[in-house]
């Protein structure tokens, strides 16, 4: 417990690995919050989430080779996978939306190989990344740093959180998607186009996912074959958080980023996910528990 | 419907069967050819060095073919590779070694890309006892299991950082003090291959008697060190050594840079494919990169002259400057046509024991091969970024410049 002493000695390195977690839950918090939404509209388990992440994150790359900042990304590559999503609903997804479970993974897998090898065949296996040339901030004599582009996530984050809570208590297609995520057959009875609707929240999933991505590749280093571990993510925020609650996914990704980077610190890097695994685990049975309880006082 | 189309089911798996039977009839050597094989990734995450690999088969068939071919037993013969593509998975590459004997009749194997396609496609050759001779997988697991039949001309990768360790000792005893003082900061990926390097690393710093301060495993998704660098920021280790294939290389690079984390000594690997000076330019500078190759280095044979002609041959044909994957995969071909050549005969047995015998000086370096089957003559190099340049600063004997220790601090750039 060597590093446990270098926190209580100098607790300066925990409001670094502190501010990071939160900073790097916030990234991972757009792609959580687009599977929550498929998830609770569509019922479906997007295995492909991650690949929409790593594509923005290309689409970004693309703009920023051809000498345009990346941050104009963020919006750019919302909008290209925003149509990427809508085709893909049109030609793959609509097939499965009321099939069950299994068969939607099946789907999301396959295309999710599919754009994996299409990225490999046209962007090339190396990694890459792109500098936002935005710098450092450096706090308490250089003690701690925080990158400003993963600040600048964070307010995305922030910004894009608001505008859905608005779009959805607001705008006649985010209500329509909240009644088609309550009751589907009642939703279509009352003249709603249903498929519009799950048209409409595929193509959004796959924007946020792509306003994911340009940050992540700014941030850090994108592979066409890395997105697994941002779908993995995505579900353990999701499964932690529920369904169809903004602030709560949000919560979840920041409170997972920042148990992930004080776990890595204290028991080692390679420790950082088997230990947020664990916690998965914890959380879902305190959770079963406090649910019982509840039951039984209902009784 | 489908009962019209049952013939064709049991009719078109005949034809396949008969014409793989066709196949094996034709021998590894085809008139005055002589057909060497190849499962390589060209597509995948590793087509980018699967490509490299090619390249560097192709440019020593070439040459060879150029300047009169291979003698065996008083006749010339030509030599050709025929390649399959693995597309980076272990599974294909094994099925695809099994194709290459049986199928096509290959019996002069060359190794595939990385070690996981290796140590999956060994067991085969072996079985068949087809000896392979390859440049691209380094894993000491390879090098433990009695293979007869594989040839390795790389250094194997515990030692790929250990040099970086004894030149820290180095420098160290020449300031006047103890290396047993020096403390070490490790950040490898948690995968065989920087295990391997990991475990070469700490050998050499017990024998120095150094202090392990962060032994971090990291992931295999990595692309974030914060944790590790806060660390380092806390400990204040003399030597930071980082493996995790290009991108470790790049993350690691950019994020020293990115958080000024100062550190005396900082050696990684993969520098030259992550093009950690082409992404972070000044940023770069003082990283100490290993590498199994270097294109200034003066060993020399008869078919490319010294290192840099044959890099200067590489970069004529292929338009880049080759990186250390396709000169090893070049001196593969030249071990082959040796081994041919002193052998005089295609007989397998005899071809095994001529390889096993092999002791040359190729442009790529010296070759000699252990019982094991891995080259013992060859050392790793470490190079420096200087001002954007690589420069070799070890082994001693090698050394084109001087190394400079410490790293300059961020604050003083």
């Amino acid at each position: 417990m060597g590093n446990l002493e270098i926190l209580l000695q100098a607790p300066i390195f925990s409001v670094q690995l502190l501010i990071d977690g939160l900073l790097v839950g916030s990234i991972f918090a757009l792609a959580a919050y687009g599977m929550a939404l498929l998830w609770g509209v569509m019922n479906i388990i997007n295995i492909s989430q991650g690949d929409y992440v790593i594509l923005g994150g290309y689409v970004t790359l693309t703009l920023y080779n051809a000498g345009i900042h990346p941050l104009f990304g963020v919006p750019v590559a919302a909008v290209v996978l925003f149509i990427v999503g809508w085709i893909i609903y049109r030609a793959v997804i609509f097939r499965v939306v009321d099939r069950d479970l299994f068969i939607s993974i099946l789907a999301t897998f396959g295309i999710s190989i599919l754009l994996q090898q299409l990225m490999d065949q046209i962007f090339g296996a190396d990694i890459q990344s792109a500098e936002s040339g935005l710098g450092q901030i450096f706090l308490f004599d250089n003690q701690v740093t925080v990158s400003q582009i993963k600040l600048v996530a964070f307010a995305v984050v922030v910004v894009v959180g608001v505008a859905l809570v608005l779009f959805f208590k607001k705008s006649r297609m985010g209500q329509a998607i909240r009644a088609t995520a309550q009751n589907a057959r009642a939703a279509r009875l009352m003249g709603i186009n249903t498929d519009r609707v799950y048209a409409m929240t595929f193509a959004l999933n796959a924007a946020l996912c792509g306003a994911a991505g340009a940050l992540v590749v700014m941030t850090w280093v994108i592979q066409p074959f890395i997105g697994l571990a941002y779908t993995i993510r995505s579900f353990m925020i999701v499964v932690v958080a529920g369904l169809g609650n903004i602030a709560a996914v949000v919560a979840a990704a920041l409170g997972l980023g920042a148990a992930e980077q004080f776990a890595a610190f204290l028991l080692g890097a390679e420790f950082q996910i088997g230990f947020v695994f664990g916690l998965l685990v914890v959380i879902l049975l305190v959770r079963n528990m406090f649910l019982k309880r509840q039951r039984q006082v209902l009784k | 419907m489908f009962r019209y189309l049952k013939p064709a089911f049991i009719l078109l798996p005949a034809a396949a069967l008969a014409m793989s039977l066709a196949g094996a009839a034709q021998a590894k050597v085809e008139g005055d050819t002589i057909v060497l094989g190849a499962a390589l990734s060209f597509t995948g995450k590793y087509k980018t060095n699967g490509k490299h690999t090619k390249n560097g088969y192709e440019l020593a068939v070439k040459k060879v073919n150029e300047m009169g071919g291979v003698k065996v037993g008083g006749k010339s013969y030509k030599l050709k590779v025929v390649y399959y593509d693995d597309e980076s998975t272990p599974a294909r590459g094994a099925q695809l070694a099994e194709r290459l004997i049986k199928q096509d009749g290959i019996q002069f194997m060359l190794g595939p890309y990385s070690s996981g396609l290796t140590k999956a496609m060994a067991p085969v050759t072996e079985k068949y006892k087809i000896p392979m001779v390859e440049g691209n997988g380094a894993s000491r697991s390879l090098f433990n299991k009695g293979y007869k039949y594989l040839f390795a001309v790389l250094s194997t990768s515990e030692q790929y950082l250990a040099e970086a360790i004894n030149l820290a000792a180095q420098q160290t005893l020449a300031a006047g003090k103890d290396p047993a003082d020096l403390k070490l900061a490790l950040a490898m990926e948690n995968d065989p291959f920087s295990q391997d390097i990991r475990a070469g690393v700490l050998d050499d710093a017990q024998t120095h008697s150094m202090n392990v301060v962060i032994d971090d495993k990291l992931p295999k998704e990595l692309n974030d060190m914060t944790v590790t660098l806060t660390k380092v920021r806390a400990l204040k280790p003399d030597i930071l050594v980082v493996s995790g294939h290009s991108k470790g290389a790049a993350t690691a690079v950019r994020q020293m840079m990115e958080q000024k984390v100062d550190v005396p000594m900082f050696a990684i690997t993969h520098c030259e494919a992550a093009d950690v000076v082409g992404k972070f330019g000044p940023g770069a500078d003082y990283t100490l990169c290993a590498t199994q190759w270097a294109e200034t280095m003066t060993y020399k044979d008869k078919y490319f002259g010294a290192a840099p002609d044959y890099a200067k041959l590489f970069e004529k044909e292929y338009g880049y400057v080759p990186p250390y994957q396709a000169a090893e995969s070049t001196a593969s071909v030249l071990v082959w046509v040796d081994a041919l050549q002193r052998a005089g005969s295609f007989d397998r047995e005899k071809l095994r024991d001529a390889l096993a015998a092999t002791e040359i000086q190729t442009f790529y370096g010296n070759i000699k091969f252990d019982e094991t089957g891995k080259n013992i003559a060859k050392p790793m190099v470490l190079r420096q970024i200087q001002g954007g340049q690589y420069k070799v600063v070890a082994p001693t004997k090698w050394a084109s410049d001087k190394l400079i220790h410490p790293r300059p601090k961020w604050s003083e750039r």
